[in-house]
């Protein structure tokens, strides 16, 4: 069953020195329970696609031109970004989890009243009910001796332990769908799999379904069973984790790939990297933007507009040449 | 302006070097309002320079009428004891324009190199020096600068002295804030870690990144030195009769300000023209100076 | 051992945590703690833990940016971790240091052909304007950049472009050995394989040059590394070569640390088995007694909480910290 669909979604930005099409035309989607992984590197508008979906977009400068975006039947574009469907959605229906746990959580309310907040506000709970229901979660979470810390306040806990009280948090009304941007990305490596781990057994058990923003390939590989590959602003390929890691089609997806360090790799393997600088967003012209950095181009990635995503053997890849012929 | 700074500038490859140089001039000279200050300014030191030739009377000489209102042959009138008052505003500009420039520049030379040795080297350097600068901060100004001008005795050169004693806290304290921040900067480390001196470091590296902060605080405290020589004047150490300051000319006018509004109105205006003007110049130079605003200015 | 360039004994750097007017000493940080390796000519050693294991720490007392609380520094056979600061001063160019900002590490208000220049003119290694001129450009070219790019100010470059300028910095005076702080950490992914890339080029373009290289991504330090340094509360628990790091492990903590990583590789991955540890690293301001790390361990028993392990020697320049490791 799809859970929520994105179509065409575009948003753009309109500052002082020109249009930025952060979000150019995007579109995916999630089924229920699973667990889906976006890919790409800062700037690439993984971030600002899943603000857009929640209308979280500051505006001005930023503006969703278009698209939909269906979640339950309901494309929530048509909802205005303030009004009481949006707000019971955030948080209620869709969560987020954000990179950074110490500015996203409130440090002059305590854990307990934050996680309150959500509960009388989503399920109008009453205060006793409320507390049982914070200790469950917290401990749910892996936060020891929750009963004695629900009142304590952010800055009492470590990066790791705030980015599980805001798990809890996300995870407070039964969300249908939880959008993890960046979450370990802050944390240390060993922290960033108990989290990621916690995470996958949760949404299991309470069959949520899962979005991870990510700029790291690995945290994907281990995690998700579907992967979308950004870059600037547009999906450039997209298929199962098994077939996008085993044979990656488009070149930006086989870059990245050639170009991070494996812990397992032969010795003296020498990276290959993406040639150039990743693109500046303000008034690209019209075709591929990854092509100045491209090694497999042909004539007609000059000459035409940026490709459509079409399917290629399992995968969708928005891409004129077949790389599988020009490399492998 | 900040969020502009913040945003990655769109790069061409190939664009057209210009010269450090040549961007300060343009950045600088560019902008309609810093250069109606450097006129202002300009014009402030030409009068300040040629003042006995422009000013129509001299400023001591004592007219038949006194307090009489602006008129063709007084412009602005004359005062209590019948000096012709524009031309004791032409006058004024001299030491006006001194206590104004000197005084900042003891105050920012001397509260720059002890907030910068205070901030750099820490501990208790950082303890002595700024515990004086405590000390001195807990004297009301106008008292601190009464004090030391009535132990040199008035005068000119020792009101300069006094107020520049008394503002050198204010320098201080912002420029050894600015040098705790910039010394935690990976540059400075950077610099460390190449053998560069704490002399170079502090000279090249600090300085020139606290430069704006201290200049909007020089600026700002133009227009307060000038009013503060007027209060000295009046308590009377500061410049005396008959020479002339704007300052002590505003508090001098300022009983008759319905009968003869000209009095203290006219040096106001002088003052908070010059105020306003040496703000945008301020102003202007901090921007022209600053290489982060490089390609958006 | 005659092509050790640097030789750490004992290294310990204890920060005091001072409260009050008198600066009362209430407690004391080991940051770094008895930690001791060498680096030979020529070589990458990789120095990687999670945040709080002073790995920046050591890096830093080794320029000797801090004045260690004990140990010794012999950098090309000379004891330097108590010289004076003058006499630090002219050794500090033969080993300085790339820092993890690229922002931050430039002083944004010189251009780029000084900051590079600076210290080439300092140390006075060339004799006229002229020949300033020619040896910054010629660094812009071994890292990179386009020299007639030298007018331009840090905050006109990338993130990449800046980072390349702190490396041409730093070899501007022909060090022995730099000192890597998270020089990729702040950048894009594809970015980073183009500074890895540039990192092994000039090592082998300078024969000799060694690099010490900290980072908390134990993929890219075992990359780049010859041998590896795992560090875990100021301590340094395991030392060996890159290749055994990954396929014989034998500190716990390594282990975990391994386990940890992921691979993006989704055959691999399927038949990984993960490690996850208990709870976070502890305070370095009360570290656990004995081995640090066993109350998070799999395989501790009441003795470690007693025992502090040393560093011991188990075949072929294997190092690790563990009483359970003979």
């Amino acid at each position: 069953m799809t859970l929520l669909t994105v179509e065409n979604l575009k948003t753009y930005f309109h500052t002082d020195f020109g249009l930025v099409k952060a979000v150019d035309g995007v579109s995916y989607e999630i089924n229920e329970g699973e667990i889906v992984g976006i890919v790409g590197e800062s700037g690439c508008g993984k971030s600002v696609t899943q603000l857009s979906t929640l209308q979280l977009i500051t505006s001005p400068p930023g503006m969703i031109e278009d698209g939909k975006v269906i979640f339950d039947g309901r494309n929530l574009l048509d909802y205005p970004a303030n009004g009481p469907e949006m707000r019971s959605i955030r948080g209620g229906k869709i969560a987020m989890i954000f990179q950074e746990p110490m500015t996203s959580l409130n440090p002059t309310l305590s854990v307990f009243q934050q996680i309150s907040e959500m509960l009388s506000l989503h399920l109008q709970m009453d205060k006793e009910t409320q507390r049982k229901r914070a200790i469950e979660l917290l401990t749910q979470v892996g936060i020891p001796d929750a009963k004695r810390r629900i009142d304590d306040y952010p800055h009492q806990f470590s990066g790791g332990m705030r980015q599980r009280v805001m798990i809890a948090m996300a995870l407070s009304c039964n969300p249908k769908l939880l959008i993890a941007d960046e979450p370990t990305t802050a944390v240390d490596v060993t922290t960033q799999a108990q989290l990621l781990l916690l995470m996958q057994n949760l949404v299991r058990q309470y069959h949520t379904s899962l979005i991870i923003v990510t700029h790291n390939l690995g945290v994907v590989a281990r995690y998700a069973q579907r992967i979308y590959v950004m870059y600037a602003g547009r999906i450039v390929e997209s298929g199962s984790c098994d077939d996008i890691f085993n044979q990656p089609k488009h070149p930006y997806t086989i870059g990245l790939l050639k170009c991070v360090p494996r812990l397992d790799e032969e010795e003296d393997r020498r990276l290959v990297p993406i040639e150039g600088l990743p693109p500046n967003l303000i008034n690209m012209p019209p075709t591929c933007a990854f092509l100045p950095r491209c090694p497999y181009k042909i004539d007609r990635c000059r000459e035409e507009p940026w490709p459509a995503l079409k399917p290629v053997g399992n995968q969708q890849v928005a891409c004129y040449v077949d790389t599988k012929l020009t490399v492998q | 302006m900040l969020k502009r700074r913040k945003r990655e500038l769109k790069f061409v490859e190939g664009r057209p070097q210009e010269s450090e140089w040549k961007r300060f001039i343009r950045v600088f000279f560019g902008r309609r309002i810093v250069l109606f200050g450097l006129i202002v300014v300009a014009l402030y030191i030409i009068v300040a320079i040629f003042a006995p030739w422009i000013a129509p009377y001299d400023y001591k000489t004592i007219s038949s009428t006194i307090l009489s209102q602006p008129s063709a042959e007084h412009w602005l009138g004359t005062d209590t004891v019948g000096r012709d008052v524009l031309s004791r505003l032409i006058f004024g500009v001299r030491p006006t324009l001194i206590v104004g420039s000197v005084t900042i520049l003891i105050a920012a030379v001397a509260g720059t190199i002890l907030g910068l040795l205070a901030g750099y080297f820490g501990g208790w350097i950082q303890t002595i020096i700024m515990r004086f600068i405590d000390a001195l901060m807990g004297f009301p100004m106008i008292l601190l600068a009464l004090l030391i001008a009535s132990l040199l005795g008035g005068g000119l050169k020792n009101i300069v002295i006094a107020l520049g004693i008394a503002l050198i806290a204010g320098f201080a304290r912002v420029m050894c804030a600015q040098t705790l921040t910039i010394k935690e900067n990976d540059y400075i480390i950077a610099g460390r870690s190449l053998g560069l001196t704490n002399f170079r470091l502090m000279w090249k590296h600090i300085i020139p990144n606290a430069f704006p902060p201290m200049i909007i605080l020089a600026t700002m405290n133009i227009g307060m030195v000038i009013l503060m020589e007027a209060g000295l004047s009046f308590l009377g150490v500061g410049i005396q009769q008959p020479d002339a300051a704007w300052g002590s000319m505003v508090s001098a006018g300022y009983n008759r300000l319905t009968s003869n509004p000209a009095l203290s109105v006219a040096p106001g205006i002088a003052i908070m023209l010059i105020v306003f003007s040496l703000n945008m110049v301020g102003d202007g130079l901090r921007d022209a100076l600053d290489p982060r605003l490089r390609g958006t200015l | 051992m005659d092509n050790t360039l640097l030789e750490v004994k004992n290294l310990k750097m204890y920060f005091p945590v001072t409260r009050g007017l008198l600066r009362r000493k209430i407690a004391e940080v080991k940051a770094v703690d008895n930690v001791s390796f060498h680096v030979k000519t020529g070589e990458t050693l990789g120095l990687v833990g999670e945040t709080g294991c002073g790995k920046t720490t050591t890096g830093r007392c080794i320029l000797r940016l801090y004045r260690p609380t004990a140990g010794q520094i012999i950098f090309e056979g000379r004891e330097i971790s108590h010289l004076k600061d003058r006499q630090i001063r002219l050794i500090r160019r033969k080993m300085p240091l790339i820092f993890q900002d690229p922002y931050g590490s430039l002083d944004p208000r010189q251009s780029a052909g000084s900051i590079v220049g600076e210290p080439i003119q300092f140390h006075k290694l060339v004799l006229n304007k002229n020949d300033l001129k020619e040896r910054v450009a010629s660094l812009f070219r071994m890292v990179g950049l386009d020299p007639n790019m030298v007018n331009r100010v840090p905050h006109e470059f990338s993130g990449g472009q800046r980072q390349r300028i702190g490396i041409a910095r730093a070899l501007a005076c022909e060090p022995s050995m730099i000192v890597c702080d998270e020089p990729i950490s702040a950048l894009d992914v594809s970015i980073q394989s183009q500074i890895i890339n540039l990192l092994e080029d000039l090592q082998k373009q300078f024969k000799g040059l060694s690099y010490i290289f900290i980072a908390h991504d134990l993929s890219v330090v075992r990359h780049i590394s010859d041998r590896v340094a795992v560090m875990y509360l100021g301590r340094i628990v395991e030392l060996t070569e890159s290749k055994k790091l990954y396929d014989n492990p034998l500190h716990p903590y390594t282990q975990a640390l391994i386990s940890a990583v992921p691979i993006p590789d989704r055959r691999v991955e399927k038949q990984r088995q993960q490690i996850i540890l208990k709870g976070e690293v502890p305070s370095p301001l009360s570290p656990p007694s004995g081995c640090h790390f066993h109350p998070r361990c799999p395989i501790a028993s009441p003795e470690c909480s007693e025992i502090i392990p040393a560093l011991n020697d188990v075949g072929d320049g294997h190092e690790v910290a563990c009483i359970k490791v003979q």
